[in-house]
């Protein structure tokens, strides 16, 4: 995207190609401090720039008008740094410098490039002072330099910062760019922009009404907050008072809409959460019958596997990820397997003792990642493309990092899926699952059925543990946090039956979102567990039983 | 009733003598071990002088009334599990509850002595800016009261819980889960303050109960003889129900349910009323278990406490009253010693405990020594190994 | 106004001195059997999942009658008497035990306590107890709570038992564990437990599956002796046996009666030479 812009603007206008690398690339740092080619120290900003260092404060506007005309976008950094009272220059040269607070006394570097300088003593640096005459200034020249951005977002981010403060000259540029303006999304964000002032400005009510009509059904708070101010402000006529109300009230309930939206979004994260933790369980338990207490382990293990992934390649978080889910489907896989060989399978038809020996093999499992690691949790880092969010409007904003492990969690889902339906194993397990006697006699080794199956769910609970590294942090009792709700699931959903694991993951999830701003987040959860147990009462065999006789 | 007295005295007169050897047999002596050893432990504590080599620290008798209060709360969980077959893994929330009761009539008797020097409020509750006692605090103050709460209102949850899950007909595992869920739910509803008992510390602080000072060698002595004497009632109580036909019929319902419902028994009311009964145990047990220890917290709700106490019975032998007992004082006694040596190394202990004892102990130490007792026992009795056991209690139903 | 007369009345009626208030009026009730039929099955439709295991069926048995059920496998022999003993609920139909007992509202101890006892197709005895406690278990009694905590064998159960074990042979092996017996013996325990237990009509599932010849016949004399006194239904597939006690066959197909009458007039009859005896021939 940089690269991209960075490309637009050398065709647009090629001498102000080496100020935008000095602003966005910093490989080419090297040239703009060496200051022959670039912008920052093309003569004429140069000289301004030593004009900006010896003017007072009142003359100082003009050479930052100037400044403004001839640097255009390359001055945005150094305008910030001014407004921001960072901006000093050494006195021998009268060259500008960005002087910031850091962890250990101050830092030093180019304000254009952000490059670091060796430091300097007090007396050799001065600051260059500024008041809120300038500072508003600044603002202004800041937001008008985006205005005419190349990237829309960033002229739309423009306008959205200047809605809090629109005054003559402002909307003066506001209405010159949108002229230009080519952009639906900066435009309306211009009109809206144009629309405030004309409220607060305009004479005539009908103008006002105009304007009003026109901010109706916007987001941004400053439009609600001037809406309502307008509602209750006598300076307006009783018409616009309730034009301004109703819109108001037409904007809350928008408001409200997106406020569902957002619980059912998170809703449905932690029922794709539920849904990772449980769908392992759903084999081992719902298919093979086997019911495995050391599954939130394997979870567990999953995340460990993330963390330690991370700590062996320090460097490359941003891939780490895809090579941690392989590895903790493996690891937790095997860990499943060996499990399976060594306890369960001399448990077979004994569910209660199998019950008993997993819950040992969970305490030990648990212990041993005490031991190893801490006890204390550790932090997993996402990586860059993972976090953040997507801004679908301003009161709605999905982060990524859940949306991710909701596409995920599906993925999953019908990649089992498919393997239970469409591959040989999954055949063999099918059949394993619903009669071992008749399998074996048709040749099925139960015994590689079992393993495999029950490596599979645990591989998938290791993934799961992956995708959970990203949402929270990673400690011995990670896995027993999730094990009672992830039964919950199997059950609610009926067992030996996925796609009930699915719709029941993804029901108890928003019930709980939706109940957590009622009841609170304990009595959420607790709530949800006694409507299962009562909900069990009335339909042991779940949501979507297994009709027949060979269910029973 | 006067026929239940009969029976009693039959039971003790022949049963209680000639059990040997039967499952939950053996009654007499472990009650005579039992007692013996509380009268000496509690005589030694309190004639002997510290200096005295067989001096019995008030330490220790704390520790062992703690045991002994554990090994009621394993009788409570092999009445239901090793008989009934119904694997319980939320035992521990009718053990808490009953602590709780317990915990709120000593709270009640901290009067003004507490940090706040509130007459009546506890210090949480002050702490909370609470006015007034919540409406399910009032009467805790009055021994009696208190005491009906300990068992009524673990017995009240245990029926309702029972009544739902078992006329439903959940067993098996989806019941152990449910039994879970449950102390689940119970330990996320306690940690909340709003709940008004105590949140994140639960209730502590207990200056005496009945008037006399908790802290004191003789109340600690009388506790502990106390819990002995309840634990010996429990067990032989358990004992005299599992061998009447009400016993017979659990364990049928144990062994084919669906048969014992053709011959015309309601087994779900037999599973509820057992389920009950197990569940008081438990919160007797609780109720016994607070003013020894000092504490009651919602970590006694946790689930790995609750799936610990079926470990115990395991170890010791489940279906037979007496293994869950010995399980009970064997697996906490090395608690105490494994803790003190190495406390890292505990949960591997109970974990590596959980898998062998499944795999390689299905009837615990009980069934060991009887299988060794049988091994010695066979040159002489060949042809009717099994069925000398039986035959006594038969005979004497025949004659 | 209204409100408070109506309460009067309601109240009048409570304490109406020639009725007895329902909730103390006795649940067990004589089995009205004064049109000689025990059990009427009627219309009776089930079907798992689209199969439909019991079709439109109807039957009906006389008091004391020895019937045997025959058909091919999934005929709907056994669901039915799932049916009939409330394991099984059925899509629609009726089954009445005598005149007065809907057997389709009551719970399998309830339908056990009128009188109706079963021997499943796999023997079921418990494992864990000796023969002489599973019979003490199945004893004709009351069966709540309390009453079985304090109960006490009377001297009458005793010899009830011990009748018992004479008739099923098994007085050797009173103090065995059910566990320890053979296939045979299980068999047998089991149709003790329901002799024990006096029932007015049996359910008997299969009852020589695995048992030699001789003890078929024993099991054939048994059966036969209990007729009369009891109802009896057989569900047998060894024709021999079926042949040596029947007096009136029943042959299910396809989860609704396809033939009844004697043995030799179901072996001639031409729709069940088809559908059934015919793979044999």
């Amino acid at each position: 995207m940089k690269r991209y812009l960075a490309l637009c603007c050398c065709l647009l206008s090629l001498w102000l190609n080496p100020a935008l690398n000095s602003v966005y690339a910093e490989t080419d740092t090297g040239k703009t401090s060496t200051g022959e080619t670039t912008t920052a120290s093309s003569p004429h900003i140069q000289q301004l720039l030593t004009e900006l260092t010896q003017k007072s404060l009142n003359k100082a506007v003009p050479v930052l008008e100037k400044l403004e005309q001839s640097g255009g976008e390359a001055m945005l950094p150094l305008f910030r740094t001014m407004l921001d009272g960072n901006l000093y220059f050494i006195k021998a040269n009268r060259q500008v410098i960005s002087v910031t607070k850091a962890e250990s006394g101050k830092a030093f570097a180019n304000v254009f490039t952000g490059e670091p300088l060796p430091e300097f003593t007090k007396k050799q640096i001065k600051k260059i002072r500024v008041n809120n005459r300038l500072r508003g200034y600044l603002r202004d020249a800041i937001a008008r330099i985006q205005l005419s951005s190349s990237d829309p977002a960033a002229r739309e981010k423009a306008v959205r910062n200047l809605l809090s403060d629109l005054d003559p000259s402002t909307i003066e540029a506001i209405q010159s760019a949108r002229v230009n303006e080519s952009n639906t999304a900066v435009q309306e964000m211009m009109d809206l922009a144009l629309a405030m002032h004309k409220l607060t400005n305009a004479a005539l009510a009908v103008d006002q009404l105009e304007a009003i009509e026109a901010l109706s059904g916007s987001l941004e708070s400053e439009v609600r907050n001037l809406l309502a101010r307008v509602s209750e402000s006598e300076n307006y006529e009783p018409a616009v008072n309730k034009a301004a109300a109703s819109a108001l009230v037409k904007i809350q309930d928008k408001v409200e809409f997106y406020a569902f939206i957002d619980q059912l979004f998170f809703g449905l994260s932690l029922g794709s959460v539920l849904l990772l933790a449980a769908i392992g369980l759903a084999i081992t338990f719902g298919v093979m019958g086997v019911i495995n207490m050391a599954h939130g382990e394997m979870i567990m293990l999953g995340a460990y596997t993330t963390y330690v992934v991370q700590l062996m390649l320090p460097n490359h978080i941003e891939y780490s990820l895809w090579l941690a889910i392989p590895l903790a489907f493996i690891v937790s896989g095997l860990m499943g397997v060996l499990i399976e060989r060594g306890v369960i399978r001399f448990l077979h038809g004994r569910p209660l003792e199998t019950l008993l020996a997993t819950f040992g093999i969970s305490l030990i499992l648990q212990q041993l990642v005490r031991t190893i690691f801490s006890p204390l949790n550790r932090q997993v880092a996402s990586p860059e493309w993972m976090s953040g969010s997507i801004e679908i409007n301003p009161v709605l904003s999905l982060t990524l990092n859940r949306l991710y492990i909701l596409a995920f969690a599906l993925l999953v889902f019908f990649l089992l899926q498919l393997i239970l339906k469409k591959t040989s194993l999954g055949l063999n397990v099918r059949a394993v699952s619903q009669n071992r006697n008749m399998a074996r006699a048709m040749g099925v080794r139960s015994d590689w059925v079992d393993a495999m199956t029950f490596g599979l769910g645990s591989g998938i609970a290791g993934i799961a543990g992956v995708a959970l590294s990203q949402l929270t942090n990673v400690g011995p009792n990670l896995g027993q946090a999730y094990i009672i709700d992830s039964f919950m699931v199997v059950v609610f959903g009926g067992v030996g039956n996925l796609l009930g694991t699915l719709v029941a993951a993804f029901s108890l999830g928003i019930a709980n979102k939706f109940l957590e701003p009622v009841t609170g987040a304990v009595l959420a959860s607790i709530l949800v567990l006694v409507f299962i147990i009562l909900f069990i009462q009335k339909r042991p065999k779940g949501l979507f039983p297994q009709k027949g006789r060979a269910a029973e | 009733m006067s026929q239940s007295l009969s029976s009693i005295a039959r039971f003790s007169a022949s049963d209680l003598f000639k059990g040997k050897g039967q499952p939950g047999g053996r009654v007499a002596p472990f009650v005579a071990i039992l007692l013996a050893v509380t009268v000496l432990a509690s005589a030694a504590n309190l004639l002997l002088p510290e200096s005295s080599p067989f001096y019995v620290s008030t330490y220790t008798i704390t520790l062992l009334g703690k045991y002994l209060s554990y090994a009621m709360l394993a009788l409570a969980v092999d009445v239901i599990w090793g008989y009934c077959g119904i694997l319980s893994l939320g035992h521990g929330a009718f053990f808490a509850l009953g602590g709780y009761a317990m915990g709120m009539y000593l709270m009640r008797q901290i009067g003004d002595r507490g940090v706040y020097g509130h007459p009546e409020l506890p210090d949480f509750m002050v702490f909370l800016d609470w006015s007034e006692l919540p409406w399910y605090w009032l009467g805790m103050d009055q021994f009696w009261f208190a005491m009906l709460m300990v068992l009524a209102v673990p017995g009240l949850l245990a029926y309702i819980f029972g009544w739902l899950a078992f006329r439903s007909r959940v067993t098996g595992v989806y019941l152990s889960i449910m039994t879970q869920a449950l102390t689940y739910a119970l330990l996320l509803a306690f940690f909340r303050n709003e709940m008004g008992f105590g949140g994140n510390n639960g209730l502590t602080d207990f200056k005496d109960i009945l008037g006399f000072d908790l802290q004191s060698d003789t109340t600690r002595v009388a506790l502990f003889a106390i819990t002995a004497l309840m634990l010996a009632l429990t067990f032989i109580t358990s004992h005299w129900i599992m061998q009447s036909r009400l016993g017979k019929v659990v364990v049928a319902i144990r062994d084919g349910e669906a048969r014992a419902r053709f011959l015309g028994y309601r087994t779900d009311n037999f599973k509820v009323w057992l389920f009950v009964y197990s569940a008081m145990i438990a919160a007797i047990a609780g109720a016994l278990y607070v003013p020894q220890v000092g504490i009651i917290n919602p970590g006694e709700f946790s689930p790995i406490n609750s799936i610990e106490i079926v470990i115990w019975v395991a170890v010791g032998g489940r279906g037979t009253l007496i293994g869950a007992i010995v399980g009970a004082l064997l697996v906490n006694y090395a608690k105490t010693r494994f803790t003190a040596i190495m406390p890292d190394g505990w949960l591997f202990a109970l974990g590596a405990l959980f898998v062998l004892v499944t795999l390689f102990l299905p009837k615990g130490l009980v069934g060991v020594y009887d299988q060794l007792k049988a091994h010695f026992a066979q040159p002489q009795s060949k042809s009717d190994e099994s069925s000398t056991p039986h035959q006594e209690s038969a005979k004497e139903a025949s004659v | 106004m209204s409100a408070l007369e109506n309460l009067t009345a309601e109240g009048k009626e409570l304490l109406r001195r020639d009725q007895v208030w329902p909730f103390l009026m006795p649940k067990q009730q004589a089995v009205d059997v004064s049109h000689q039929v025990i059990l009427y099955v009627e219309g009776l439709n089930l079907s798992f999942d689209g199969f439909k295991a019991l079709n439109d069926l109807n039957l009906y048995i006389n008091d004391g009658e020895l019937r045997c059920l025959i058909g091919a496998n999934g005929a709907g022999k056994t669901t039915l008497m799932d049916v009939i003993t409330g394991k099984t609920q059925c899509d629609s139909g009726t089954v009445y035990f005598g005149q007065n007992h809907n057997l389709l509202e009551r719970s399998e101890p309830e339908i056990a306590e009128l009188g109706i006892g079963r021997k499943f197709q796999k023997p079921t005895v418990f494992e864990a107890h000796t023969v002489f406690d599973n019979l003490e278990l199945s004893l004709k009694t009351n069966k709540g709570v309390m009453p079985t905590l304090l109960a006490r064998l009377t001297p009458t159960q005793l010899d009830r038992i011990d009748q018992v074990l004479e008739i099923i042979g098994l007085k050797e092996q009173r103090f065995m564990l059910a566990g320890a017996l053979s296939h045979g013996q299980k068999q047998w325990l089991e149709i003790g437990m329901l002799l024990v237990s006096e029932p007015r009509l049996l359910l008997i599932d299969e009852p020589v599956a695995g048992m030699t010849a001789q003890e078929t016949e024993r099991t054939a004399e048994l059966l036969t002796s209990l007729a009369g006194e009891h109802t009896v239904i057989v569900v047998e597939h060894d024709m021999e046996f079926v042949r040596s006690i029947a007096r009136t066959v029943t042959v299910l197909h396809q989860g609704s009666v396809l033939a009844e009458g004697t043995m030799d007039q179901v072996q001639n009859n031409k729709d069940v030479i088809e559908v059934y005896l015919g793979e044999e021939a």
